[in-house]
Protein backbone atom coordinates (compact mmCIF):
# COMPACT_ATOMS: atom_id res chain seq x y z
CA UNK A 1 0.00 0.00 0.00
CA UNK A 2 1.14 3.36 -0.92
CA UNK A 3 2.03 4.82 2.36
CA UNK A 4 3.11 8.57 0.72
CA UNK A 5 1.35 10.97 2.60
CA UNK A 6 -0.51 13.21 0.15
CA UNK A 7 -0.55 16.94 0.86
CA UNK A 8 -4.25 18.45 1.91
CA UNK A 9 -5.05 20.95 -0.52
CA UNK A 10 -5.60 24.44 1.03
CA UNK A 11 -8.75 26.10 1.17
CA UNK A 12 -8.70 29.52 0.21
CA UNK A 13 -11.23 32.69 1.07
CA UNK A 14 -11.46 34.72 -1.90
CA UNK A 15 -13.55 37.77 -3.32
CA UNK A 16 -14.10 37.81 -6.16
CA UNK A 17 -15.28 41.37 -7.77
CA UNK A 18 -16.80 40.99 -11.17
CA UNK A 19 -18.09 43.27 -13.89
CA UNK A 20 -21.41 43.12 -14.25
CA UNK A 21 -23.54 44.48 -17.38
CA UNK A 22 -26.98 43.56 -17.60
CA UNK A 23 -28.27 45.01 -20.71
CA UNK A 24 -32.13 44.60 -20.04
CA UNK A 25 -31.97 46.68 -16.21
CA UNK A 26 -27.94 48.34 -16.06
CA UNK A 27 -27.15 51.52 -17.98
CA UNK A 28 -23.78 50.96 -17.23
CA UNK A 29 -21.56 47.82 -15.78
CA UNK A 30 -21.09 47.67 -11.96
CA UNK A 31 -18.81 46.02 -9.52
CA UNK A 32 -20.00 42.92 -7.94
CA UNK A 33 -18.33 41.34 -4.90
CA UNK A 34 -18.60 37.47 -4.15
CA UNK A 35 -16.82 36.00 -0.80
CA UNK A 36 -16.01 32.21 -1.56
CA UNK A 37 -14.46 29.67 -0.54
CA UNK A 38 -12.03 27.68 -3.05
CA UNK A 39 -9.42 24.82 -3.20
CA UNK A 40 -5.59 25.58 -3.62
CA UNK A 41 -5.86 23.39 -6.91
CA UNK A 42 -8.99 25.40 -8.35
CA UNK A 43 -8.59 28.11 -11.12
CA UNK A 44 -10.67 31.16 -11.82
CA UNK A 45 -13.01 29.19 -13.91
CA UNK A 46 -14.00 26.77 -11.18
CA UNK A 47 -14.75 30.25 -9.45
CA UNK A 48 -16.95 31.74 -11.78
CA UNK A 49 -18.44 28.55 -11.42
CA UNK A 50 -18.91 28.28 -8.06
CA UNK A 51 -21.07 32.06 -8.33
CA UNK A 52 -22.72 30.64 -11.28
CA UNK A 53 -23.82 27.65 -9.45
CA UNK A 54 -24.29 28.33 -6.05
CA UNK A 55 -24.66 31.80 -5.79
CA UNK A 56 -26.01 33.99 -8.72
CA UNK A 57 -27.07 31.82 -12.08
CA UNK A 58 -27.22 35.23 -13.71
CA UNK A 59 -23.99 35.79 -13.95
CA UNK A 60 -22.82 34.97 -17.83
CA UNK A 61 -19.76 34.01 -19.42
CA UNK A 62 -18.31 32.09 -22.22
CA UNK A 63 -16.39 28.88 -21.67
CA UNK A 64 -16.63 25.64 -23.90
CA UNK A 65 -13.58 22.90 -23.06
CA UNK A 66 -12.38 24.70 -19.99
CA UNK A 67 -9.11 23.35 -20.37
CA UNK A 68 -7.02 26.37 -22.31
CA UNK A 69 -8.00 24.91 -26.31
CA UNK A 70 -10.68 26.49 -27.39
CA UNK A 71 -10.14 30.15 -26.24
CA UNK A 72 -13.19 31.12 -25.36
CA UNK A 73 -12.74 32.32 -21.70
CA UNK A 74 -10.34 35.12 -22.45
CA UNK A 75 -11.21 37.37 -19.66
CA UNK A 76 -9.15 40.37 -17.80
CA UNK A 77 -8.15 39.65 -14.80
CA UNK A 78 -6.53 41.84 -12.16
CA UNK A 79 -6.07 44.04 -14.85
CA UNK A 80 -4.55 41.18 -17.21
CA UNK A 81 -5.63 38.96 -20.13
CA UNK A 82 -5.52 35.82 -19.74
CA UNK A 83 -7.53 32.29 -19.79
CA UNK A 84 -9.82 32.28 -16.50
CA UNK A 85 -9.11 28.02 -16.90
CA UNK A 86 -5.52 28.49 -17.33
CA UNK A 87 -5.57 30.83 -14.10
CA UNK A 88 -4.69 29.14 -10.80
CA UNK A 89 -6.33 31.25 -7.97
CA UNK A 90 -3.33 30.33 -5.55
CA UNK A 91 -0.84 32.01 -7.92
CA UNK A 92 -2.77 35.92 -7.74
CA UNK A 93 -2.51 38.11 -5.12
CA UNK A 94 -5.13 37.41 -2.20
CA UNK A 95 -4.12 39.72 -0.11
CA UNK A 96 -6.80 41.65 -2.00
CA UNK A 97 -9.89 40.77 -4.31
CA UNK A 98 -9.71 39.02 -7.76
CA UNK A 99 -10.56 42.03 -10.45
CA UNK A 100 -12.40 39.84 -13.29
CA UNK A 101 -13.61 42.08 -16.73
CA UNK A 102 -14.66 41.62 -19.77
CA UNK A 103 -11.83 42.25 -22.53
CA UNK A 104 -11.20 45.87 -23.39
CA UNK A 105 -11.51 47.21 -26.67
CA UNK A 106 -14.75 44.96 -28.09
CA UNK A 107 -18.69 45.81 -27.10
CA UNK A 108 -19.36 44.28 -23.95
CA UNK A 109 -22.78 42.33 -24.42
CA UNK A 110 -23.97 41.27 -21.00
CA UNK A 111 -21.06 40.55 -17.91
CA UNK A 112 -17.86 39.23 -19.21
CA UNK A 113 -19.55 38.14 -22.86
CA UNK A 114 -18.53 40.52 -25.64
CA UNK A 115 -19.26 40.64 -29.04
CA UNK A 116 -16.52 38.85 -31.06
CA UNK A 117 -17.65 39.86 -34.73
CA UNK A 118 -14.81 42.52 -35.12
CA UNK A 119 -12.25 40.48 -34.03
CA UNK A 120 -13.50 37.63 -36.02
CA UNK A 121 -13.89 39.78 -39.08
CA UNK A 122 -10.18 41.13 -38.90
CA UNK A 123 -9.06 37.70 -39.19
CA UNK A 124 -11.24 36.79 -41.95
CA UNK A 125 -9.67 39.79 -44.34
CA UNK A 126 -6.37 38.55 -43.81
CA UNK A 127 -7.22 35.17 -46.20
CA UNK A 128 -7.35 32.83 -42.92
CA UNK A 129 -7.07 29.55 -45.02
CA UNK A 130 -4.26 28.15 -47.76
CA UNK A 131 -3.99 29.47 -51.11
CA UNK A 132 -2.61 27.68 -53.71
CA UNK A 133 -3.17 27.23 -57.22
CA UNK A 134 -1.79 23.78 -58.34
CA UNK A 135 -4.54 20.74 -57.69
CA UNK A 136 -1.71 18.21 -56.16
CA UNK A 137 -2.90 14.16 -56.44
CA UNK A 138 -1.48 13.57 -53.09
CA UNK A 139 0.18 15.92 -49.69
CA UNK A 140 2.18 19.10 -49.73
CA UNK A 141 5.25 17.88 -48.67
CA UNK A 142 7.38 20.54 -46.75
CA UNK A 143 10.19 20.04 -44.65
CA UNK A 144 10.94 20.18 -40.89
CA UNK A 145 12.84 23.32 -41.40
CA UNK A 146 10.37 24.71 -43.31
CA UNK A 147 7.64 24.33 -41.01
CA UNK A 148 9.83 25.32 -37.97
CA UNK A 149 9.11 28.73 -39.68
CA UNK A 150 5.63 29.43 -38.73
CA UNK A 151 5.34 26.91 -36.05
CA UNK A 152 5.02 29.75 -33.40
CA UNK A 153 2.05 31.31 -34.66
CA UNK A 154 0.49 28.06 -35.68
CA UNK A 155 -0.43 27.93 -32.18
CA UNK A 156 -3.43 31.11 -31.86
CA UNK A 157 -6.23 29.85 -30.65
CA UNK A 158 -8.13 32.76 -31.55
CA UNK A 159 -8.58 33.94 -27.75
CA UNK A 160 -8.50 37.66 -28.31
CA UNK A 161 -6.74 38.23 -25.55
CA UNK A 162 -3.85 39.72 -27.70
CA UNK A 163 -5.65 41.84 -29.68
CA UNK A 164 -8.10 43.03 -26.54
CA UNK A 165 -4.76 43.70 -24.83
CA UNK A 166 -3.54 46.35 -27.52
CA UNK A 167 -3.51 50.13 -26.94
CA UNK A 168 -3.80 50.57 -30.44
CA UNK A 169 -6.92 48.45 -30.78
CA UNK A 170 -8.35 50.21 -27.78
CA UNK A 171 -8.68 53.41 -29.48
CA UNK A 172 -9.18 51.91 -32.98
CA UNK A 173 -11.36 49.37 -33.64
CA UNK A 174 -10.25 49.46 -37.59
CA UNK A 175 -6.63 47.94 -36.65
CA UNK A 176 -6.67 44.70 -37.67
CA UNK A 177 -4.86 43.53 -34.68
CA UNK A 178 -1.82 41.08 -33.40
CA UNK A 179 -4.25 38.12 -33.79
CA UNK A 180 -5.06 38.88 -37.23
CA UNK A 181 -1.71 39.80 -38.13
CA UNK A 182 -0.14 36.60 -35.93
CA UNK A 183 -2.99 34.51 -38.22
CA UNK A 184 -1.44 35.86 -41.41
CA UNK A 185 1.73 35.15 -40.69
CA UNK A 186 1.01 31.45 -40.04
CA UNK A 187 0.34 31.69 -44.15
CA UNK A 188 3.11 34.08 -44.83
CA UNK A 189 5.80 32.11 -43.94
CA UNK A 190 4.33 28.87 -44.96
CA UNK A 191 6.07 27.50 -47.91
CA UNK A 192 3.32 25.69 -49.69
CA UNK A 193 1.11 28.92 -49.91
CA UNK A 194 1.40 30.98 -52.33
CA UNK A 195 -0.94 34.00 -51.28
CA UNK A 196 1.90 35.81 -49.34
CA UNK A 197 1.96 38.80 -51.44
CA UNK A 198 -2.14 39.07 -50.98
CA UNK A 199 -1.71 39.24 -47.55
CA UNK A 200 1.01 41.39 -47.26
CA UNK A 201 -0.69 43.92 -49.26
CA UNK A 202 -3.69 43.97 -47.22
CA UNK A 203 -1.51 44.32 -43.97
CA UNK A 204 0.59 47.24 -45.61
CA UNK A 205 -2.64 49.43 -44.77
CA UNK A 206 -3.37 52.52 -43.45
CA UNK A 207 -4.93 50.20 -39.99
CA UNK A 208 -2.51 47.23 -40.58
CA UNK A 209 1.26 46.48 -39.01
CA UNK A 210 2.50 50.34 -39.06
CA UNK A 211 -0.01 50.70 -36.28
CA UNK A 212 1.70 48.66 -34.17
CA UNK A 213 3.70 50.85 -31.33
CA UNK A 214 5.71 47.20 -30.10
CA UNK A 215 4.74 47.53 -26.86
CA UNK A 216 4.44 44.16 -26.17
CA UNK A 217 1.24 43.62 -24.66
CA UNK A 218 0.30 40.97 -26.89
CA UNK A 219 3.02 38.78 -26.09
CA UNK A 220 2.50 39.12 -22.69
CA UNK A 221 -1.09 38.80 -23.23
CA UNK A 222 -0.74 35.60 -25.19
CA UNK A 223 -2.00 32.43 -22.94
CA UNK A 224 -0.42 30.25 -25.87
CA UNK A 225 3.58 31.97 -25.34
CA UNK A 226 3.08 32.82 -28.85
CA UNK A 227 5.57 35.98 -29.78
CA UNK A 228 3.22 38.03 -31.21
CA UNK A 229 4.98 41.32 -31.13
CA UNK A 230 8.33 39.29 -33.06
CA UNK A 231 5.76 38.41 -35.74
CA UNK A 232 4.18 41.32 -36.16
CA UNK A 233 8.07 42.58 -36.53
CA UNK A 234 8.15 39.47 -39.20
CA UNK A 235 5.23 40.54 -41.13
CA UNK A 236 7.15 44.34 -41.28
CA UNK A 237 10.09 43.44 -42.61
CA UNK A 238 8.38 40.97 -45.26
CA UNK A 239 6.41 43.89 -46.42
CA UNK A 240 9.80 46.03 -46.74
CA UNK A 241 11.42 43.18 -48.33
CA UNK A 242 8.56 42.60 -50.49
CA UNK A 243 8.80 39.23 -49.72
CA UNK A 244 8.07 36.50 -47.38
CA UNK B 1 -16.25 14.41 -61.72
CA UNK B 2 -13.79 16.42 -60.37
CA UNK B 3 -15.01 19.70 -59.25
CA UNK B 4 -13.24 23.02 -60.60
CA UNK B 5 -13.17 25.66 -58.11
CA UNK B 6 -11.52 29.18 -58.99
CA UNK B 7 -9.06 30.47 -57.22
CA UNK B 8 -11.44 32.12 -54.39
CA UNK B 9 -9.28 35.34 -53.85
CA UNK B 10 -6.95 37.39 -56.49
CA UNK B 11 -4.94 40.33 -55.54
CA UNK B 12 -6.29 43.22 -54.40
CA UNK B 13 -5.65 46.57 -56.86
CA UNK B 14 -2.73 48.22 -56.33
CA UNK B 15 -3.40 50.69 -53.77
CA UNK B 16 -1.57 54.20 -54.20
CA UNK B 17 1.43 55.09 -52.00
CA UNK B 18 1.29 53.76 -48.95
CA UNK B 19 2.62 56.89 -46.35
CA UNK B 20 2.21 54.90 -43.25
CA UNK B 21 5.34 52.85 -44.51
CA UNK B 22 7.16 55.45 -45.55
CA UNK B 23 6.28 57.80 -42.27
CA UNK B 24 7.35 54.13 -40.38
CA UNK B 25 10.84 53.91 -41.92
CA UNK B 26 11.46 57.73 -42.14
CA UNK B 27 11.30 57.18 -38.12
CA UNK B 28 13.85 54.52 -37.98
CA UNK B 29 16.01 56.39 -39.98
CA UNK B 30 16.06 59.84 -38.40
CA UNK B 31 15.72 58.63 -35.10
CA UNK B 32 19.80 57.41 -34.89
CA UNK B 33 20.60 60.14 -37.14
CA UNK B 34 18.58 62.62 -35.02
CA UNK B 35 20.79 61.26 -31.75
CA UNK B 36 24.02 61.83 -33.93
CA UNK B 37 23.19 65.15 -34.81
CA UNK B 38 22.13 66.52 -31.64
CA UNK B 39 24.61 65.00 -29.22
CA UNK B 40 27.06 66.45 -31.68
CA UNK B 41 25.40 69.78 -31.56
CA UNK B 42 24.83 69.65 -27.77
CA UNK B 43 28.96 68.83 -27.13
CA UNK B 44 30.22 71.47 -29.78
CA UNK B 45 28.46 74.12 -28.07
CA UNK B 46 28.25 73.20 -24.30
CA UNK B 47 31.07 71.53 -23.18
CA UNK B 48 34.32 71.76 -25.94
CA UNK B 49 36.53 74.57 -26.04
CA UNK B 50 35.15 76.87 -23.55
CA UNK B 51 31.86 75.20 -22.82
CA UNK B 52 28.69 76.98 -21.63
CA UNK B 53 30.12 80.13 -21.51
CA UNK B 54 31.24 80.55 -25.18
CA UNK B 55 27.84 81.06 -26.09
CA UNK B 56 26.84 84.85 -27.29
CA UNK B 57 25.91 86.54 -30.46
CA UNK B 58 29.32 86.20 -32.09
CA UNK B 59 28.97 82.46 -31.32
CA UNK B 60 26.08 81.89 -32.80
CA UNK B 61 26.61 84.17 -36.15
CA UNK B 62 30.53 82.72 -36.25
CA UNK B 63 28.47 78.85 -36.55
CA UNK B 64 25.92 80.38 -39.05
CA UNK B 65 28.71 81.64 -41.14
CA UNK B 66 29.98 78.35 -41.62
CA UNK B 67 28.24 76.13 -44.64
CA UNK B 68 28.77 73.22 -42.65
CA UNK B 69 27.17 73.93 -39.48
CA UNK B 70 24.33 75.71 -41.88
CA UNK B 71 23.36 72.12 -43.86
CA UNK B 72 24.18 70.59 -40.08
CA UNK B 73 21.05 72.85 -38.54
CA UNK B 74 19.18 72.48 -41.40
CA UNK B 75 19.40 68.62 -41.21
CA UNK B 76 18.63 68.92 -37.33
CA UNK B 77 15.25 71.22 -37.95
CA UNK B 78 14.20 69.38 -40.76
CA UNK B 79 14.46 66.05 -39.23
CA UNK B 80 13.68 66.76 -35.23
CA UNK B 81 10.15 68.76 -36.95
CA UNK B 82 9.08 66.13 -39.03
CA UNK B 83 9.90 63.22 -36.93
CA UNK B 84 8.38 64.79 -33.74
CA UNK B 85 5.17 65.79 -35.92
CA UNK B 86 4.99 62.39 -37.12
CA UNK B 87 5.07 61.17 -33.37
CA UNK B 88 2.36 63.41 -32.30
CA UNK B 89 0.48 62.34 -35.37
CA UNK B 90 0.52 58.88 -34.07
CA UNK B 91 -0.34 59.76 -30.73
CA UNK B 92 -3.38 61.91 -32.39
CA UNK B 93 -4.48 58.50 -34.18
CA UNK B 94 -4.58 56.70 -31.46
CA UNK B 95 -6.32 59.31 -28.96
CA UNK B 96 -8.60 60.87 -30.85
CA UNK B 97 -11.71 59.50 -31.20
CA UNK B 98 -13.57 61.64 -33.13
CA UNK B 99 -12.54 61.98 -36.85
CA UNK B 100 -12.89 65.64 -37.52
CA UNK B 101 -11.17 66.62 -33.95
CA UNK B 102 -8.34 63.98 -35.34
CA UNK B 103 -8.16 65.76 -38.60
CA UNK B 104 -7.81 69.04 -37.56
CA UNK B 105 -5.07 68.13 -34.75
CA UNK B 106 -3.50 66.75 -37.64
CA UNK B 107 -4.28 69.83 -39.73
CA UNK B 108 -2.86 72.11 -36.96
CA UNK B 109 -0.10 70.17 -36.49
CA UNK B 110 1.39 69.91 -39.58
CA UNK B 111 0.37 73.55 -40.50
CA UNK B 112 2.61 74.56 -37.30
CA UNK B 113 5.79 72.01 -38.24
CA UNK B 114 5.53 73.40 -41.80
CA UNK B 115 5.57 77.42 -40.68
CA UNK B 116 8.24 76.61 -38.14
CA UNK B 117 10.52 74.25 -40.67
CA UNK B 118 9.96 77.36 -43.07
CA UNK B 119 10.94 80.32 -40.45
CA UNK B 120 13.74 78.02 -39.46
CA UNK B 121 15.06 77.71 -42.51
CA UNK B 122 14.80 81.09 -43.89
CA UNK B 123 16.77 82.19 -40.53
CA UNK B 124 19.43 80.22 -41.23
CA UNK B 125 20.57 81.41 -44.73
CA UNK B 126 18.98 85.06 -44.21
CA UNK B 127 20.80 85.54 -41.17
CA UNK B 128 22.83 88.32 -40.90
CA UNK B 129 26.34 87.99 -38.49
CA UNK B 130 27.26 91.45 -38.81
CA UNK B 131 24.08 93.85 -38.44
CA UNK B 132 24.29 97.29 -38.74
CA UNK B 133 24.76 99.30 -35.58
CA UNK B 134 25.26 96.48 -33.23
CA UNK B 135 27.56 97.45 -30.66
CA UNK B 136 31.35 95.71 -32.21
CA UNK B 137 31.99 93.99 -29.38
CA UNK B 138 29.20 91.41 -29.27
CA UNK B 139 29.88 91.29 -33.10
CA UNK B 140 32.08 88.06 -34.36
CA UNK B 141 35.44 88.90 -35.31
CA UNK B 142 35.08 88.74 -39.11
CA UNK B 143 33.07 91.77 -39.41
CA UNK B 144 34.08 94.35 -41.63
CA UNK B 145 33.85 97.50 -38.57
CA UNK B 146 35.93 95.41 -36.53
Amino acid sequence: MADKAIAEVISLKVTLMIRRFDPEVDSEAKWVDYDIEMYGTDRVLDALHKVKWEIDGSLTFRRSCAHGVCGSDAMRINGRNRLACKTLIKDLDLSQPIYIEPIKGLPVEKDLIVDMNPFYQAYRDINPFLMANDKPKRERLQSPEDRARYDDTTKCILCAACTTSCPVFWTDGQYFGPAAIVNAHRFIFDSRDEGAEVRLDILNDKEGVWRCRTTFNCTEACPRGIEVTKAIAEVKQAILKGRA
Amino acid sequence: MAVIIETPNSPRTKKQANWEKYGWLFMRVSGPLLIVLVFTHLISNLVVGEGIKAIDFAFVAGKWADPFWQVWDLAMLWLAMIHGTNGMRTIVNDYAEHETVRKSLITILWAVCGLLVLLGTLVIFTFDPCPAGAAVELLPSFCPVN
